[in-house]
């Protein structure tokens, strides 16, 4: 028999799951959608309201008793949008309140450990994003990237994007997911595109591209080359540090 | 497109690519308002050329003119070879068009010796200079200093520069006046002694101002050509060793000799880069910088030279059997780091995990630990009695050799990434 609790699929909503389960003493086994097909053999089900003073009490609780670094981790997993995510932050969060002492160096426990694991992944792929995007200046001087990281990271990125970029207009959109990013000098705003013409094959149509944007990734290609030292080559180590599904974005590695 | 620039770049990158002493590691700087650009702290590789090195900077030449003649590289004044030159506003701009589209996290400025050392650091100067005032240019900028340079120029490039370098190129001075007839350890020492003066200056200033300019806020680095001469392991590693001893250097880079100028005589002929020592080497640094080791524990008179077979920690390890077995969980952190199998991440959770409880096996290896290496050097009460003392130092040596246990020092910077 499963208990379950149903939830928009938001972070605030998880978070007012936990204040929930906390408040009538009872806790899933099981997170659900609303709407989702219900199991068969389902004991009981809540529907958690998501509601920002649950969350943030929750959340305030949580800054309390946990490091900077695994609140971040804890926003690192939920944005690897990987199905066992959610209920993983679940008992993770539960853990963290049940026990009297800091557990979030307890690297024996299996949830700490999963945590850890999980978002050192989606760290890994945040940092990927900050690696590898390459610009590609419009004619409307609108620096824009395509990008598809494996888990929803650009979120993730977007501090180091502004703090980095701040003087010019450049945008970030993620073919994977349909969305993205624009930045107008003031602010970040979140975009999706509507017109089909904007990309092709998942790359930026060259006919929006600025005129000298050309002229600048020939000259990368060949600064590119230029400094290959022949007598090292060693392409296993190139391939393992820029794994080749991302070449395809990036222009040195285009003939 | 202007053809010459596309010229001039492919030359003077081909020139300037034998200088691995890039990374653009050591400041942390926000962006200002108006600017752009920031430093991240860790190094940013954005991209990995065929050789499977991490492209961070744009490393370039000013000029590869020289009047020097130094046997090892490429631009020495008695090759004939087409010389060029940029303008300062040529490279300024290149630079932040390249940053602009993130395929840089900044600059690595070097160049031939044009007319003099002190002249040649004015004209890279005024690039640098032109980067940070006109450009607003705020991102990473390393930046060479010619051996010979006088104190007040190196002062200069320090105001703008994030890192400055003096490379060393030949460990040992007899073969350096062999081979660079022009340079001795002098040129090469004052510089750099000007450079921490600078920084530990810089201190006491900022100490007094809190808005004093930052004077090198990443240290200076060097670098030493492995494999040209006649020096053996053990004279790189202590003269690393004693170049660290100042707190403003920061990295040492080793450079397997490739061979660019056959016919002259001076050089030993090679077949093929000596990639091998010089990992073996990068991982004798880390041991150094990370792992708590002295020059002398890991060579000395007796053995001048790193094991090419096996990492140096556990070459180290075996050497010293008398050290372990280790307790995992009563050891010491510098003890637990001398473990073979155990990096420094995975010792610093060991510390923090064994608080919640014992550590055994299975915890370890959650952990990260290697324990088809840590094995031989833990006490246990799960695995039956089998360390170093009972299998043999032979035998361990003869079963853990040759699989690297550290990073290649690429892979060092990446993972900087998450450790912060
Ligand atoms: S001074 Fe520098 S550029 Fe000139 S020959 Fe010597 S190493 Fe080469």
């Amino acid at each position: 028999m499963m208990s379950i609790f149903y939830y928009d699929k938001t972070f605030d909503g998880l978070l007012s799951v936990v204040f929930d389960a906390y408040k009538i003493k009872y806790f899933p086994q099981a997170l659900l959608g609303e709407g989702d097909v219900e199991p068969m053999f389902m004991e009981r089900g809540h529907t958690t309201v998501t509601d920002p003073n649950k969350s943030d009490r929750v959340w305030a609780a949580l800054c309390k008793k946990l490091s900077k670094q695994a609140l971040n981790h804890i926003h690192h997993v939920w944005q690897s949008e990987r199905p066992e995510a959610d209920y993983l932050i679940f008992r993770y969060i539960r853990k963290v309140i049940d026990s009297p002492h800091s557990i979030e160096t307890d690297f024996t426990d299996e949830d700490v450990m999963s945590m850890l694991q999980l978002a050192k992944k989606v760290s890994k792929d945040t940092m990927h994003l900050i690696e590898f995007v390459r610009f590609q200046k419009t004619k409307e001087n609108i620096f824009f990237s395509p990008v598809a990281p494996d888990y929803n990271a650009l979120p993730l990125a977007l501090h180091h994007f502004i703090d980095r970029f701040a003087d010019q207009q450049w945008a970030l959109y993620d073919i994977r997911r349909g969305y993205g990013f624009y930045y107008n000098l003031q602010r970040v705003e979140e975009i999706t595109l509507p017109d089909e013409n904007t990309l092709i094959n998942g790359n930026i149509n060259p006919m929006l591209l600025a005129e000298d944007e050309q002229k600048f990734q020939k000259l990368w290609r060949n600064y590119f080359k230029a400094i290959t030292i022949v007598e090292r080559i060693n392409k296993r180590q190139q391939r393992q540090h820029m794994p080749a599904r991302f070449w395809h974005l990036l222009p040195e590695m285009q003939n | 497109m202007k053809e010459s620039l596309l010229h001039k770049l492919t030359i003077l990158a081909e020139s300037a690519k034998y200088d691995v002493s890039c990374s653009s590691s050591g400041t942390t700087r926000s962006n200002k308002a108006g600017a752009i650009g920031n430093t991240s702290g860790w190094g940013i590789c954005h991209s990995f050329t065929e050789d499977g090195r991490c492209v961070s900077l744009l490393k370039i030449l000013l000029t590869n003119f020289c009047l020097f003649d130094c046997a090892y590289c490429v631009n020495r004044r008695s090759n004939d070879i087409e010389r060029v030159a940029f303008t300062p506003r040529e490279l300024a701009e290149l630079t932040i068009e390249f940053y602009r589209r993130n395929y840089i996290e900044g600059l690595f400025l070097s160049s031939g010796v044009i007319k003099s050392p002190d002249h040649t650091m004015e004209k890279m100067l005024r690039v640098v200079k032109d980067l940070r005032t006109l450009y607003h240019f705020n991102g990473y900028i390393h930046m060479k200093t010619i051996p010979g340079a006088s104190q007040e120029l190196v002062h200069q490039a320090g105001l703008y520069a994030d890192r400055l370098s003096v490379n060393l190129e030949i460990p040992l001075e007899q073969d350096l006046k062999l081979l660079a007839p022009e340079k001795d350890h002098q040129s090469v020492y004052k510089p750099m002694h000007y450079i921490q003066q600078g920084m530990v200056q810089n201190l006491e200033d900022r100490r007094k101002f809190r808005s004093a300019p930052r004077f090198a806020p990443a240290g200076q680095s060097t670098q030493i050509i492995v494999g040209a001469a006649k020096d053996n392991d053990k004279d790189i590693l202590h003269l690393s060793s004693a170049l660290y001893q100042r707190q403003s250097m920061k990295r040492v880079y080793y450079s397997g000799y490739i061979p660019v100028n056959t016919y002259d005589k001076r050089l030993p002929v090679v077949k093929d880069p000596c990639l091998k020592r010089e990992n073996r080497l990068y991982q004798a640094d880390w041991l150094m910088r990370f792992y708590q080791f002295n020059a002398n524990e890991i060579l000395d008179d007796k053995n001048p030279y790193l094991d090419l077979d096996m990492d140096p920690k556990l070459a180290w390890a075996i050497r010293h059997p008398e050290r372990f077995p280790v307790d995992v969980n009563t050891a010491d952190y510098a003890t637990i780091l001398r473990i073979p199998g155990v990096g420094v991440k995975s010792a610093k959770m060991i510390i923090m995990a064994r608080k919640h409880g014992r550590l055994n096996l299975d915890g370890l290896k959650k952990i990260g630990v290697v324990l088809k290496r840590a094995q031989y050097f833990i006490t246990n009460n799960e695995l039956s009695h089998y360390t170093i003392h009972e299998a043999t130092p032979e035998y361990v040596k003869s079963v853990l050799r040759d699989t690297p246990l550290l990073p290649s020092p690429a892979q060092q910077q990446l993972s900087f990434g998450f450790t912060e």
